[in-house]
């Protein structure tokens, strides 16, 4: 019988990579409890799946791209046009399904439907109370939030709002406070206070249109909150509370005291690689697209997922997928023209006088050439026994 | 590291560990790839990773990603100006 610490190295001198080291490692613990192996037969063992794990590996020449596209097309065409629902926050609104995939392939700048998932520290976690301080902090509110009724008195050229109580303590401010914040901002009007009641009044007697633009700008003037967030909702998870909130600014939440920077996250990829590099942006478009193809049912393998969200940060920057991205750039003409916009393609290669050297798969099936996928990549070349003879 | 920020962007999830090679372990990747370093997939100079390891353009960085599949890997940019 081996010990357990020869078959650690023994299993660690292989070529697998660590999960699958790891599987072995127990199985083989597993079996020599059982049938007490000798050295020999745990190296064969080590072999034999050395040798699985070398057949099971993708071969030079295979078309990787083209089974990653249908693979997460197929399953694209059962998906539902359109779900707005988030697994248990209906209060807020969620692109999913299949709109949701084409945002993400089409690196849109921005989601129709930003939303952060703010998780909280240590001390926030466990208190709804504490975490409805933090998720007011983060709650973008606008004196609209707030009102009751808003009016237009156009006899004493006057705007109107009233604002509901409860609402306002909510929000943990207070009328004074609205009144300095709007000073503030506003320097062409002035504010007075009665009650609950906010009457705007502009300095200078002007056009009624020009007290119509004005008090749409006060509606939508952000008295607190980080700038692109709306509504929060708090949710209990388990053990802890957590915050999802309509918009999103990520590289201001991180900031934000009471939250847990190290899991908060937003589904805009584009923020996610401006804040955390494009590295983090790789991590999150594939689980941005695991998550949305599993709410509907749906599973894809990884690896094709993990093979377009490489392709999309190859360079840095994420590109879509498409014309102007990823399609767009590919080096052979007649490949770009197979795609989308041929004569355009087709002419502006002509202008600059481009060659195709007719080395990728697309063009070949343009043309009807072997296309160099699997044995097609294979080119036999003789070594011709003469040399041409000096002169 | 980024004190500046007063948050490690590697502290979160997402970020997978980043590396700047050696000149000696550069030759070796490429010796081992058979590739000329143009060859690699990039990342730009102005990259918060980048930044927060103070690589320069022509650095290659190292990134230890965590695989479903594979447990842990290693891929590679070569870090470019903007």
């Amino acid at each position: 019988m081996v010990s357990n610490t020869t078959i650690k190295s023994l299993v660690d001198k292989s070529i697998l990579p660590d999960n699958v080291k790891e599987e072995l490692y127990g199985k083989l613990i597993e079996y020599n409890k059982k049938y007490k192996l000798k050295k020999k037969e745990v190296q064969a063992i080590i072999e034999e799946a050395e040798k699985e794990y070398e057949n099971a590996l993708i071969e030079p020449g295979e078309a990787v791209g083209t089974v990653a596209a249908q693979s997460m097309g197929e399953p694209s065409t059962q998906m539902t046009l359109n779900t707005f629902h988030y697994a248990g926050v209906a209060e807020i609104n969620v692109t999913l399904g299949l709109p949701r995939i084409i945002e993400i392939v089409d690196a849109r700048k921005n989601p129709s439907t930003p939303i952060m998932t703010v998780y909280l520290d240590e001390e926030h976690r466990y208190d709804r109370e504490k975490a409805l301080e933090v998720a007011r902090k983060i709650e973008g509110t606008t004196i609209e939030n707030l009102a009751q009724s808003m009016t237009i008195d156009i006899l004493n050229f006057e705007f109107i709002i009233d604002i509901d109580p409860e609402r306002l303590e909510k929000s943990d401010l207070d009328m004074e406070r609205i009144k300095k914040k709007l000073e503030g901002s506003f320097k062409s009007a002035e504010f007075d206070v009665d009650g609950y009641t906010l009457i705007m009044r502009p300095k200078k007697a002007q056009k009624i249109a020009d007290l119509r633009r004005l008090a749409e700008k006060v509606k939508k003037h952000r008295l607190k909150g980080l700038s692109g967030v709306g509504k929060t909702i708090i949710r209990k998870e388990g053990e802890e509370y957590v915050i999802y909130t309509e918009g999103s600014n990520f590289k201001q939440v991180l900031k934000v005291p009471g939250i847990d920077p190290t899991r908060t996250r937003t589904n805009n990829i584009h923020e996610i690689a401006e804040v955390l590099g494009i590295e983090a942006a790789r991590n999150a478009i594939v689980e941005e697209i695991v998550n949305t193809m599993r709410e509907q049912g749906l599973e894809v393998d990884v690896r094709h997922i993990m093979l377009v969200a490489d392709m999309m940060t190859l360079d840095g920057v994420i590109r879509p997928i498409g014309r102007h991205g990823v399609v767009g750039e590919k080096a052979s003409v007649l490949a770009r023209a197979a795609f989308e916009i041929t004569t355009q393609h087709l002419f502006e290669a002509a202008e600059r006088g481009e060659v195709d050297p007719l080395n990728g798969v697309v063009e070949n099936v343009l043309i009807g050439q072997p296309v160099p996928v699997g044995t097609g990549m294979v080119k036999l070349t003789m070594k011709l026994p003469l040399k041409p003879r000096e002169v | 590291m980024a004190a500046k920020k007063g948050f490690d962007i590697f502290a979160h999830q997402l970020v997978p560990e980043h590396r700047i090679l050696s000149e000696e372990e550069k030759e070796e990747l490429l010796k081992k790839y058979k590739i000329r370093i143009s060859q690699l997939p990039q990342i730009k100079a102005s990259d918060p990773a980048v930044l927060a390891l103070d690589a320069k353009p022509g650095d290659v960085i190292e990134i230890k990603r965590k695989s479903p599949t594979a447990g842990i890997y290693y891929y590679y940019r070569l870090v470019v100006e903007d």
